[in-house]
């Protein structure tokens, strides 16, 4: 940690290290083996005495209490804090005794004495600036006590810096800038403010804060270099999901092909006569590629093949070994295209022109559930709690998956990643399997699904106002409670109301060119 | 860069000085010439400049290729602003020559000059000053180029081989070791790994005995069908360490598995390889299978993505490679100055560095993303400031996440529609402040606030008129956009001075632009289409299924998509003062080019026709429409292809024209006025 001494400070260790990885602090750019050796922090045992309590408010913009700052950069912060109470310079204090007290600190100009390491966190900024060594160990007392740190060492190779961003916990300043600091201090937006603060303290106790985490991350940066694929990704190692939400699977902004087009699954249980309608009726669309009916009735057999519609696209049945509802959302391997339709199989009043529509719609918003009927989350100020609302209304927060375009990878992340303490409540109630995929979507994406256009009387059980029948009141507050219920164990309200929907450029239009979906909202 | 570069010569504007040509230069160092030549960048005068690229053609350095260029030494040195290669660029493709391909044999001595290079290696790689560039093919495009192959996400990818390889095999000598030993993988279905030794003038002299068998089973398969067929494909290196499969694969989407250890990848110093390749070492050449067959599904799909965007981004022109180049030494150049630089993460996002003006903003917040991401709580505030700040501090640009906009105008001459307007701007719920462009040798109004309706408590909503003529003279059409410095919100709602909008349409385009804070969201479509019979592109205000542009008109634009205007390439802006017209085209399609996305268009209200006046009658003049048409044309030839993408669809408020009672209907004014 400590290599070389006076009055050369090497800035590697001296020793016949042959092939050996140096895991070390000090180094700087002439002696670090890129992408062979480590950089390690400079521990500091005070840095461990540290707690997490922060002021409300800071009372100094920058503060300097290293007591080892060479002469001319001494200088120069001397002249800064002489014109600038932004500027706290702090120094050793002169005691009768001349015996080193590392505990407190005095400041230059008045001699006012501050103790230490409390005062780093009056500060926003620290500085911390090359001596003799490049690093020093008043960094990691910075860190741990999250005053954002300011580093002015010409050449320094920062602690973890192939894994670790420092650009997100620091400011770098060349040391012959060191006469812009106000400048550069000023020029720093609230917003960067914000992020460089939040950073630090969990960036310090995920890496840095004992030597125990220190050793484990030299271990597991060696481990990434042997094992490529163990590698964790940039966002793993610095964006904390707390500060930033989960990365979106799907993040190319692309306008998806229209071939292959898109596969229908028509989740069923005993309605065949009207699956063979809505069967005779999706084949008429034409970026229909396969359909897929998932038969969840343990009891009876699908009606033997001759039964069935003949039509012109492959239809495939596969029987499910329970009847639960998230059998809809599992990514089976007959599903071939990137996008799929989630379907009733009592949904049978959508048009093809309608339907291709919707595809040509979720092409333009990949990532995104985008279907027909949509609903809305409020809150209730009279029970303190969110309710889920089916009324017309001006916004809508959810699209539901009786008819809707989603991408596969949802299925999956539905099956494999959604919390599994959301999908056994789905599949013990029977209910919310579609607000669950809404949740699930908003909260990965952050972005609101797309409701289409037809206004329909929608058959489905709590598709039409016949939901607010006595008879699924309970269905209904049912949902209210999903909602509820999601929410809290997401943390957060993830779904996010909007007020627009998707039509067809020329809808209900009389421009005299004709329509690309003529068959389009009549009820 | 502290020991070896002059950063004092650069200033917040640092420029790029290109020596004269006198001498032979290859194509291809030609078109990179001719890119920064064009480009922003680009200054004539010497004095001025903070980076100097000789006109010398160091691309290759191998004495056996046709393209090598002799003397270069001596050239170098004689330009007069050499010394020693200080604050100088120097390009290099092929370094060394047979048999040993030593990599610091580059036939003159570089000295101080930074060096930009393909196949460099680690050991001799400058961390922080050089750069490493990708191998390109002579044929790469200059501007333009090929659009990522692979947009198609199907989970997981069906492809029908796991892993592809097809190319030479040198037998003998350096970098020959690997490739000779992949036959061992190659299993003729999930593994393809086919190598020839039939190349050079002697093959047959050198062949081995596995040649035959070898160059029998290269036939069977054809390159590009294994580019798009697998779902990995092996960049093994050559005789140097890069090589052109490198970028062919990732044009493609297939996803690199790297063996070609010690090889520093491009662009290496921002970009993050981690998320588009994996790396595999040559010595556990055996272990690849295994190493591709762990890779789960999930992670091939992040990875495919990548490669296209990345390749999009930053490889599919030389214009692009030149530019990035640029740009990770110009952002070095920043952070020494001002101590920021871009996040790591508008690297590797889109719409990328390139799309992204690094002096903007310094924080995410402050650029338009297509999912916006939470915004960090503030961090404690700092003390109150008792003595006065020595330097004028810095403006930031306001965050993505506001709850306001500016209303935008460019206002040629006073009229109804515009008070109409004005009026309406003044009810609207979410408009902080209006900025007012007069560009008229009358006298501007002085305005310095709107009056706010009656009953309408609100304060007066503050005007800032700014006189375009005596602002911003002799930039046309473009002053519109400029007056940056006082608009103090995100979105930017731009707007004809007779753009006829009720508050509700300002309203209800301000609710859908806060989710889609990349695109330009507004009223005015128009499209473009390919005109078969010239041979060219057309522009058409009849859209049928489609539209391809917004016009900002009366559109929503964010802050940092006009800043980005302001940066466009000369000939770009040029086109639009000789013109002076299609600012709003030029618009559109920077945004395309950079998001890659279509803009939005909102609900119809009765076609938008601005009314006919005086100064701008251009609507109906067919000399207007012919004059569009040519602007499009040259926009689409300096970019080298036509950046602008169509959308079918059309954002409307939800109950928008339903058969259901207006009193229900937040947005009910949009419909009744319908003609």
């Amino acid at each position: 940690m400590l290599p070389g001494t006076a009055p050369n400070y090497e800035t590697v260790i001296k020793l016949n290290t042959s092939k050996a990885i140096i895991a070390g602090s000090g180094f700087d750019t002439w002696t670090f083996r890129y992408g062979f050796d480590i950089s390690l922090p400079l521990y500091s045992q005070i840095a461990t005495g540290i707690d997490n309590t922060q002021p409300k408010q800071k009372s100094y913009l920058i503060i300097s209490t290293q007591q080892n700052i060479p002469d001319d950069y001494l200088a120069e912060l001397q002249n800064i804090a002489s014109s600038s109470n932004d500027l706290l310079l702090l120094g050793r204090c002169k005691t009768e005794s001349n015996r080193m007290d590392n505990t407190k600190r005095c400041e230059y100009t008045t001699g006012r004495v501050f103790n230490y390491p409390d005062i780093l966190k009056e500060g926003l900024f620290c500085l911390v600036v090359r001596s003799a060594r490049l690093t020093q160990s008043i960094l990691m007392d910075i860190l741990a006590s999250q005053c954002i740190p300011i580093i002015v060492a010409d050449t320094i190779v920062l602690p973890f810096n192939s894994h670790v961003d420092w650009h997100r916990i620091s400011l770098y300043i060349p040391e012959e800038n060191i006469k812009n600091l106000l400048r550069i201090v000023h020029s720093v937006s609230k917003e960067r403010r914000g992020e460089l603060f939040w950073q630090l303290r969990w960036v310090y106790e995920r890496y840095f804060a004992s030597i125990k985490k220190i050793t484990l991350t030299t271990l597991e940066i060696i481990n990434e270099k042997v094992f490529p694929l163990a590698a964790r990704m940039y966002e793993e190692w610095n964006m904390p999901e707390h500060l930033y939400g989960p990365v979106n699977p799907l993040f190319l902004p692309v306008t998806a092909p229209k071939s292959p087009g898109f596969t229908a699954v028509i989740l069923t249980y005993d309605r065949v006569e009207s699956l063979f309608i809505l069967i005779r009726k999706l084949v008429k669309t034409p970026s229909l590629a396969k359909i897929l009916v998932v038969w969840n009735n343990q009891k009876k057999d699908p009606p033997p093949s001759s039964e069935w519609p003949v039509v012109n696209k492959p239809l495939k049945v596969i029987r499910t070994k329970e009847n639960k509802l998230s059998n809809r959302f599992f990514p089976y391997d007959e599903i071939e295209t990137e996008c799929q339709l989630t379907i009733d199989d009592d949904i049978v009043m959508l048009t093809p022109d309608e339907l291709e529509f919707g595809f040509d719609v979720w092409r333009e918003f990949p990532d995104r559930i985008v279907g027909f009927p949509s609903r809305l989350h409020v809150w209730d100020n009279v029970t303190a709690s969110w309710k889920y609302h089916s009324e017309w209304t001006n916004q809508i927060s959810m699209v539901l998956t009786g008819a809707a375009f989603h991408h596969k990878i949802w299925s999956w992340y539905y099956t494999y990643k959604m919390p599994a303490e959301i999908r056994s409540w789905v599949d013990e109630h029977f209910n919310c399997e579609d607000i669950a995929m809404n949740f699930l979507v908003a909260n990965i994406t952050r972005k609101p699904p797309i409701k289409v256009t037809p206004r329909k009387k929608f058959k489905c059980p709590e598709c039409t106002n016949t939901e607010m029948l006595s008879a699924d009141a309970r269905h209904m507050s049912q949902r209210s409670s999903c909602i509820d219920r999601f929410a809290r164990i997401y943390g957060n309200m993830a779904l996010k109301p909007v007020e627009f929907r998707a039509d067809p450029l020329q809808y209900r239009e009389n421009s005299g060119i004709p329509q690309l979906y003529p068959d389009i909202g009549a009820l | 860069m502290e020991t070896c570069f002059d950063f004092s010569k650069c200033g917040d504007d640092p420029k790029v000085y290109v020596y004269p040509t006198d001498g032979p230069v290859s194509a291809t160092y030609r078109k990179v010439l001719s890119v920064i030549r064009e480009s922003k960048y680009a200054t004539r005068d010497p004095n001025e400049a903070c980076l100097f690229l000789p006109a010398v053609d160091t691309l290759d350095a191998d004495p056996l290729s046709s393209e090598h260029i002799p003397d270069v030494a001596q050239r170098l040195s004689r330009l007069p602003h050499w010394k020693n290669g200080r604050n100088h660029l120097v390009f290099n493709l092929y370094a060394g020559t047979w048999p040993d391909y030593a990599e610091n044999a580059l036939g003159f001595d570089s000295g101080e000059a930074i060096l930009a290079r393909a196949s460099a290696s680690e050991t001799i790689f400058r961390d922080g000053f050089d750069i490493s560039l990708p191998l390109f093919h002579k044929e790469h495009p200059e501007r333009g180029g090929a659009a990522p192959a692979a947009t198609a996400n199907p989970f997981p990818a069906p492809k029908k081989h796991l892993l592809a390889f097809k190319g030479k095999r040198y037998v003998h000598g350096i970098g020959s070791e690997t490739r000779n030993s992949l036959w061992h993988l190659h299993d003729g279905n999930n593994l393809i790994l086919v190598t020839t030794c039939r190349h050079g003038k002697s093959w047959k002299d050198l062949r081995d005995e596995r040649c035959d068998e070898d160059n029998k089973e290269y036939d069977k398969f054809d390159y590009e069908q294994l580019l798009s067929n697998s779902t990995f494909c092996l960049v093994a290196r050559g005789r140097r360490l890069g090589s052109y499969r490198f970028l062919e694969a990732l044009a493609a989407g297939c996803v690199p598995v790297l063996l070609s250890n010690g090889w520093r990848l491009p662009f290496d110093e921002r970009i993050d390889w981690r998320r588009a390749v994996i790396w595999a070492d040559e010595r556990l050449l055996l272990q690849v299978p295994e190493l591709v067959r762990s890779v789960p599904p999930e992670r091939i799909l992040a990875l495919r993505q990548q490669t296209q965007l990345l390749w999009e981004q930053y490889f599919s022109s030389i214009e692009k490679i030149v530019f990035t180049t640029i740009e990770l030494l110009f952002e070095r150049i920043l952070a020494h100055r001002s101590s920021r630089q871009r996040d790591a993460l508008i690297w590797n996002a889109s719409p990328g560095a390139l799309g992204t003006l690094a002096t903007y903003g310094d924080s995410r917040a402050h650029f338009p993303v297509a999912a916006i991401a939470p915004v960090a709580p503030p961090a404690p505030s700092p003390p109150p400031i008792p003595l006065p700040v020595p330097s004028v501090p810095s403006t930031a640009p306001p965050p993505t996440l506001g709850e306001t906009f500016t209303a935008l105008l460019y206002v040629q001459a006073t009229s109804p529609a515009l008070h109409k307007l004005l009026a309406n701007i003044a009810s609207s719920e979410f408009c902080e402040k209006v900025v007012l462009v007069w560009d008229s040798e009358r006298a501007a109004p002085t305005l310095k606030t709107l009056p706010r309706m009656v009953g309408d408590v609100r304060d007066p909503l503050p005007v800032v008129v700014i006189d375009a003529t005596t602002h911003y003279p002799g930039e046309g059409v473009s002053a519109r956009w400029q007056p940056l410095w006082a608009i103090p919100t995100a979105a930017v709602f731009s707007l004809d001075g007779d753009a006829p909008l009720l508050a509700e349409e300002l309203d209800f385009a301000f609710q859908v632009w806060q989710h889609f804070p990349e695109r330009i969201v507004g009223y005015p479509a128009r499209s473009h289409y390919w005109d078969e019979a010239k041979g060219a592109w057309g522009y058409s205000s009849k859209w049928g299924g489609a539209y391809s542009m917004v016009l900002p008109g009366a559109a929503l634009v964010h802050r940092a998509a006009l800043a980005l205007y302001g940066a466009a390439a000369p000939a770009l802006r040029l086109a639009v003062r000789r013109a002076r017209n299609c600012e709003d085209i030029l618009l559109n399609c920077l945004v395309a080019h950079y998001t890659r996305r279509p803009p939005l268009k909102l609900a119809q209200r009765r076609r938008y026709k601005p009314a006919h006046h005086r100064y701008r009658s251009s609507w109906t003049d067919p000399e207007h429409f012919v004059q569009r048409q040519s602007c499009l044309n040259t926009f689409a030839a300096a970019w080298g292809y036509m950046p602008l993408m169509r959308s079918i669809l059309r954002l409307d408020p939800i109950l928008f024209k339903d058969p259901v009672s207006t009193l229900r209907k937040k947005y009910r004014k949009m419909e009744l006025l319908t003609s």
